[in-house]
């Protein structure tokens, strides 16, 4: 790679304040640090680092997503060959989906990564990885049918208005994909939910075709459902687990977050803590509301709370965030359990709405640093009692 | 008593030194670094052309003139380097090669006050800190108790065991000193598996054994687990090198400095990695250059290890407190092609997303690491990464914030009196936003003690 080397350092000086590509400082160094691992060397305190650093532990996340994205992808043209009774071969199936969700991955990036570049250009410092990951995630929480314009605008707003004004990564105060989520959510409302915007038909579909998510069919029923696929078919746990059904694209197979969870929790990044309370948090509330058990959606089993909609995602990739949840080891079992306890509470009461857990975790965002600051008393007080 | 500690971490660092002593180390020169006394307001005692002995005044404390640097070495100061803002930055004498002595009396030394005045005026007050702040403790003060840490578990460190055999009468001498100047007890902190006897049966002391990975040989994490330390309270801190060099200066009337001083690190030759007997600022370039493995434009030459030593160079001297020189690669020259994705089965991390940290479980590696930071700085990113190596009851991140922000109160109240930058070493190393951490304690604990005082 000394011919690449060589060549960086060539154009390097082009790149420089004086120079005359320095407009796009940032670009070349982001790309300079992409290919090469910088080797400035310590100037003071500890002669030696630790090879990981926080590009490393952001493309581990990218790499924990990859299995939902490409089974999303897959469902995606599943979705649609099945609402237009069409049989093909896998390849095609997910050939459809990966033209389908490739290029709101694309504008994200583009849109995303150009506001980054500029931020970063702008006040002279090194372009930051976190939107390497909030640029994948994105796309991942919309349903398919959101129009790439709403997904520039909301991600530039996310980006700006929930990032850069609090300073970059780091500072921000709610994960940044599900502002941009929350953005549509509030601003489209119709492209965000029902029955139409969760699977991309084609010219015509089948009779007796419905498009509503699990969830929202039990949200919106006014008894006791068995909650079917788009053409009326049963759904049973397993097809839930295995994601052929309905959704936002990289929320519906729980096999696939699995696979993410496991990869962030054996690499650290994730912390176990926030992830297992997510998830007492929700069962016990579902259990709770098990026992009143007055409408529909409160005899949800907690099974299959974990199974619907996007509790299962948002408690392994977005919850999980380390900058926007609890940074204490105390603060990750409260917030955890917060977040599980509010998104079944608003899934369950709600009637406007089926789903919950973008809500919760933005809610119980903006609690992270009460929580936090609680757990740093009570070590305060405990630290006072020594004397 | 034994403390079990869990937390820390032993960095898999190749280059550790054989259990041999080479003999005695010397230069021409020997250069006294200033900065190396930490709270000191240097002031010269001496100028150019003064002819010095080992135990002559070189420097005091413009604040407490009463403290002294003392000179290693018998000889002429050929040099008082003075850097920006007329900072003072070294001072070199020129070794006259006959080692003549300064005599102390030591009759007297009975009394706490005497025996203070004779260890401030010997130089000896330089190797004792207190906590709060990390300084020079002061000769006026009654700490609470003293803490001495018998033993570095700080990477490639030397083995106390090895140092201490040859000096244990004067090792016990120091600790009874220590046991006068203290309205409290003198605590010893030693390795586990120690096997020394000096170490396990000390008289007048009061002995915990420590067992974990780094830092459990800081002295700052000794006094966390045995003795915390809190508001207004002062404790004083050493090693158990300056205890030997009090015991000296009891038995025998003299300031000898000399020490083991451990050749560390990978890029020394394998069978040169040993211990040399040397004084404090002993020039390194003519005895290491022909150790080392390859030229050393490439490498980087620390005096003290590779947590918290300082940069020397191989131009450079030993620093006055230490007993260890490590030299890594540098690095600077080192282009690692798509390091941040590649699996890396060769790359030291406490983190598992490299294949090394798996292959591990099965193969006893130690590695080369150089001095590259290896990633851009970045805010507070990932949390969690500092608690797991540092084994003290303080919450970290919070306690850097609130040295950041300079939050008085809550600095005071998360902790800040009971800690030293070297226990920040690991979370530096560790660091996956790669902030200067032991820098931000250190300007953190001036700050407050010109706050404070």
């Amino acid at each position: 790679m000394n011919f690449l080397r060589n060549y960086l350092d060539k154009i390097k000086p082009n790149f420089e304040p004086e120079g005359r590509l320095s407009a796009f400082r940032s670009l070349f160094e982001g790309l300079e640090s992409f290919l090469f691992v910088p080797n400035t060397t310590s100037k003071s305190g500890v002669h030696i680092h630790d090879a990981n650093d926080s590009k490393r532990a952001m493309s581990i996340v990218v790499i924990a997503l990859m299995p939902c994205l490409l089974f999303g992808m897959y469902n995606v043209g599943y979705q649609h060959f099945l609402s237009a009774g069409e049989v093909t071969s896998l390849f095609q199936t997910f050939l459809f989906g990966a033209i389908a969700v490739l290029p709101a991955i694309i504008v994200a990036y583009i849109v995303g990564l150009g506001i980054e570049f500029t931020v970063a250009q702008w006040k002279g410092e090194e372009i930051q990885e976190g939107f390497l990951v909030t640029g994948i995630m994105i796309p991942l929480i919309v349903p398919i049918d959101t129009p790439l314009w709403m997904i520039a605008i909301a991600t530039a707003f996310a980006v700006i208005f929930a990032k850069e004004v609090f300073g970059g990564t780091g500072y921000n105060i709610w994960n940044v994909a599900l502002i941009a989520r929350a953005f549509l959510f509030f601003a489209y409302p119709s492209k965000m939910s029902g029955e139409t915007v969760f699977i991309r038909t084609g010219e015509q579909v089948v009779d007796g075709f419905s498009g509503a998510t699990p969830l929202g069919q039990i949200g919106t029923a006014s008894h006791a459902i068995q909650v079917t696929d788009t053409m009326g078919n049963n759904l049973s746990q397993f097809d839930m687990f295995l994601g052929l059904i309905p959704g936002s694209i990289g929320e519906t197979s729980k096999l696939c977050i699995f696979i993410g969870a496991v990869i962030l929790l054996v690499t650290g990044i994730a912390n176990w803590r926030t992830m297992l309370s997510v998830f007492v948090g929700g069962i016990a509330t579902a259990l709770i509301f098990n026992l009143i058990g007055t409408t529909p959606s409160m005899l949800v089993s907690p099974l299959d709370h974990i199974l619907l909609g996007g509790f299962t995602f948002g408690a392994v990739f977005m919850a999980t965030d380390p900058v926007t949840s609890c940074r204490t080891n105390n603060g990750k079992y409260i917030f955890g359990f917060l977040v599980g306890m509010f998104a079944i509470l608003i899934r369950i009461l709600n009637p406007g709405y089926p789903e919950g857990m973008m809500l919760s975790i933005l809610l119980i965002n903006s609690f992270a640093p009460l929580i936090d600051y609680l757990v740093v008393e009570v070590n305060i007080k405990k630290r006072l009692k020594r004397i | 008593m034994i403390v079990k500690l869990k937390k820390g971490l032993d960095i898999k660092l190749a280059g550790t030194p054989h259990p041999i002593n080479a003999g005695v180390v010397r230069s021409e020169n020997y250069t006294v670094y200033p900065s190396d006394f930490v709270g000191f307001a240097a002031k010269p005692a001496v100028r150019e052309g003064d002819k010095v002995v080992a135990g002559s005044p070189l420097l005091y404390d413009k604040k407490r003139p009463e403290i002294k640097i003392v000179s290693p070495v018998s000889g002429e100061v050929i040099a008082v380097n003075r850097g920006e803002k007329r900072r003072l930055t070294e001072i070199v004498i020129h070794s006259d090669g006959k080692n003549k002595e300064m005599i102390f009396n030591t009759k007297d030394a009975n009394s706490p006050e005497i025996l203070k005045s004779l260890l401030a005026s010997a130089g000896i007050f330089a190797f004792i800190r207190q906590r709060p702040y990390d300084i020079i403790a002061s000769p006026t003060d009654i700490p609470r108790d003293i803490f001495v840490t018998a033993f570095s578990s700080a990477p490639l460190a030397p083995n106390t065991d090895f140092i201490i055999k040859g000096n244990e009468d004067d090792f016990q001498s120091g600790l009874d000193a220590l046991a006068k100047l203290t309205s409290g007890k003198v605590h010893l902190g030693i390795r586990f598996d120690s096997k020394s006897n000096v170490l396990q049966d000390a008289k007048n002391v009061e002995v915990t054994r420590f067992d974990g990975p780094h830092p459990s040989g800081n002295v700052g994490v000794q006094i966390n687990n045995v003795k915390p330390v809190n508001k207004g309270e002062i404790v004083w801190t050493t090693d158990f090198q300056a205890v030997i060099f009090i015991g000296r200066l009891l038995n025998r009337g003299i300031v000898d400095f000399s020490r083991p001083v451990a050749l560390t690190g990978s890029e020394i030759k394998e069978d040169e990695r040993c211990y040399v007997t040397a004084l404090p600022g002993v020039a390194v370039s003519e005895w290491l250059t022909p150790r080392l493995k390859s030229d050393s434009a490439h490498l980087r030459v620390i005096s003290g290890n590779v947590l918290t030593g300082i940069n020397a160079g191989i131009y450079g001297s030993l620093h006055y407190f230490d007993n260890q020189i490590s030299v890594i690669p540098d690095g600077y020259d080192k282009n690692e092609f798509l390091g941040w994705i590649l699996p890396g089965p060769d790359k030291y991390s406490v983190a598992w997303s490299f294949l090394s940290r798996f292959i591990d479980i099965f193969r006893r590696k130690e590695y080369v690491i150089d001095a590259r930071i290896k990633g851009g700085k970045r805010a507070m990113i990932f949390s969690g990464e500092w608690e797991n190596v540092l084994p003290m009851d303080i919450l970290p991140e919070y306690l850097i914030r609130a040295i950041i922000t300079f939050d008085i109160e809550k600095m005071e109240n998360l902790g800040v009196y009971e800690i030293a930058p070297e226990d920040f070493a690991l979370c530096e190393f560790v660091d996956t936003s790669k902030m200067e951490l032991q820098k931000i304690v250190r300007e953190g604990l001036d700050l407050l003690y010109k706050e404070m005082n």
